[in-house]
């Protein structure tokens, strides 16, 4: 496989762009709590915690990380 | 730039939208069968939307200067009865030489059960005794990994298949590594909230480069955009990345992968 260079300075280009999605991010997990939802067992809200670790860990491959957090396990034996 | 939108449902949109994709440059598309939103109620009702994708939407996108490609199958969704799908595979011959027509597509799995994997095996079959193309529609959301792990180990086991021939659709970051590490074609899929967005779109191209990369909008009844390649177009360009490199991906390649088909007959260069 190819891989091409990514473009120089995407912090600048998508800097307001990340700001405006953590923006939007952080106002509906404050909409989830005053509606009462934050508080009760919700594997979703597991699934979106866990991913808010894939953000701020050190990996180069969250797109993915985070993909396989919402993603149903597969088996190889699927066909048994 | 010219383009080729190679997965969208023209059955579902409106002249508008021609009329907008033909200003943006796209002078050629590609419409899988699929689901249209409801169950069908037997199998003469799939006879007369393949003759509308066979007949009468190539006349609506001629109107805008833009040639028209179908592929026949079951979708994933309705092949759950597989009885109504069986009914529906013995009709598909009656289409897959038609003019135009490039394989068998788009067939996959939805949910991942027993039914739909039965009815896709026999898809694949038909397409192997008829030496078809194949376009591979992967699951949404949680059951997509899974799906499309799925549909490889299915593909793997028949040593008929032509990888070059087979795009397996709907990739994002967590299934395009295996798709392309296979040999098969990947489509990326640009929806606005489900699928890909034409910047990770691009950001897939970066890190896999552009070889069997196909990047299309499957705009249909939902909430999708036809505008949707002409966004990675721009997405791309504004990253600075050249002409070349873009239209290799939205162009040369939809012309190298729908070439492969017998029915397909295009000029390029030639919007029209």
């Amino acid at each position: 496989m190819t891989h091409l260079p990514t473009p120089p300075q995407p912090l600048d280009r998508d800097f307001l762009t990340i700001r405006a999605r953590l923006v939007e991010l952080a106002a509906a997990l404050d909409r989830i709590d005053r509606a009462g939802g934050g508080a009760a067992p919700d594997s979703r809200l597991d699934k979106i915690r866990q991913s808010l670790d894939v953000l701020g860990g050190p990996t180069s491959n969250r797109a993915a990380e985070v993909q396989m957090i919402f993603s149903l396990p597969y088996s190889e034996d699927w066909r048994k | 730039m010219h383009f080729f939108d190679p997965h969208i449902h023209i059955a579902a949109r409106t002249t508008d939208d021609l009329r907008a994709l033909a200003l943006a440059g796209c002078v050629a598309v590609g419409e899988p069968a699929f689901w249209m939103g409801y169950d069908r109620s037997g199998a003469e009702s799939f006879r007369d939307y393949f003759r509308q994708l066979t007949e009468w939407e190539p006349k609506r996108t001629a109107n805008y200067g833009i040639r028209h490609y179908a592929w026949m199958g079951v979708n994933a969704k309705e092949a759950e009865d597989v009885g109504l799908a069986r009914a529906v595979i013995a009709i598909l011959p009656e289409f897959l030489d038609r003019p135009g027509v490039l394989g068998v597509g788009e067939v996959g799995l939805n949910r991942n059960t027993r039914n739909e994997v039965t009815t896709l095996v026999e898809l694949i079959e038909l397409a192997m005794v008829r030496e078809e193309q194949l376009l591979f529609h992967t699951p949404h959301l949680e059951h997509k990994y899974a799906g499309t792990r799925m549909i490889l180990d299915l593909l793997r086991a028949d040593r008929r298949v032509d990888r070059s021939r087979v795009c397996i659709d709907h990739c994002e970051e967590h299934t395009i590594r295996e798709v392309l590490d296979e040999g098969y074609w990947a489509g990326i899929t640009l929806y606005p909230t489900t699928k890909a967005t034409p910047e990770r779109a691009a950001d897939m191209v970066e890190q896999f480069g552009p070889e069997r990369i196909l990047v299309n909008s499957s705009a249909d009844w939902g909430p999708s955009d036809p505008m949707a390649v002409p966004e990675f177009i721009l997405a791309m360009a504004r990253r600075g990345h050249p002409d070349s490199l873009i239209r290799r991906i939205v162009y040369e390649n939809p012309l190298r992968f729908f070439n492969q088909s017998v029915n397909f007959q295009f000029t390029p260069g030639e919007p029209g």
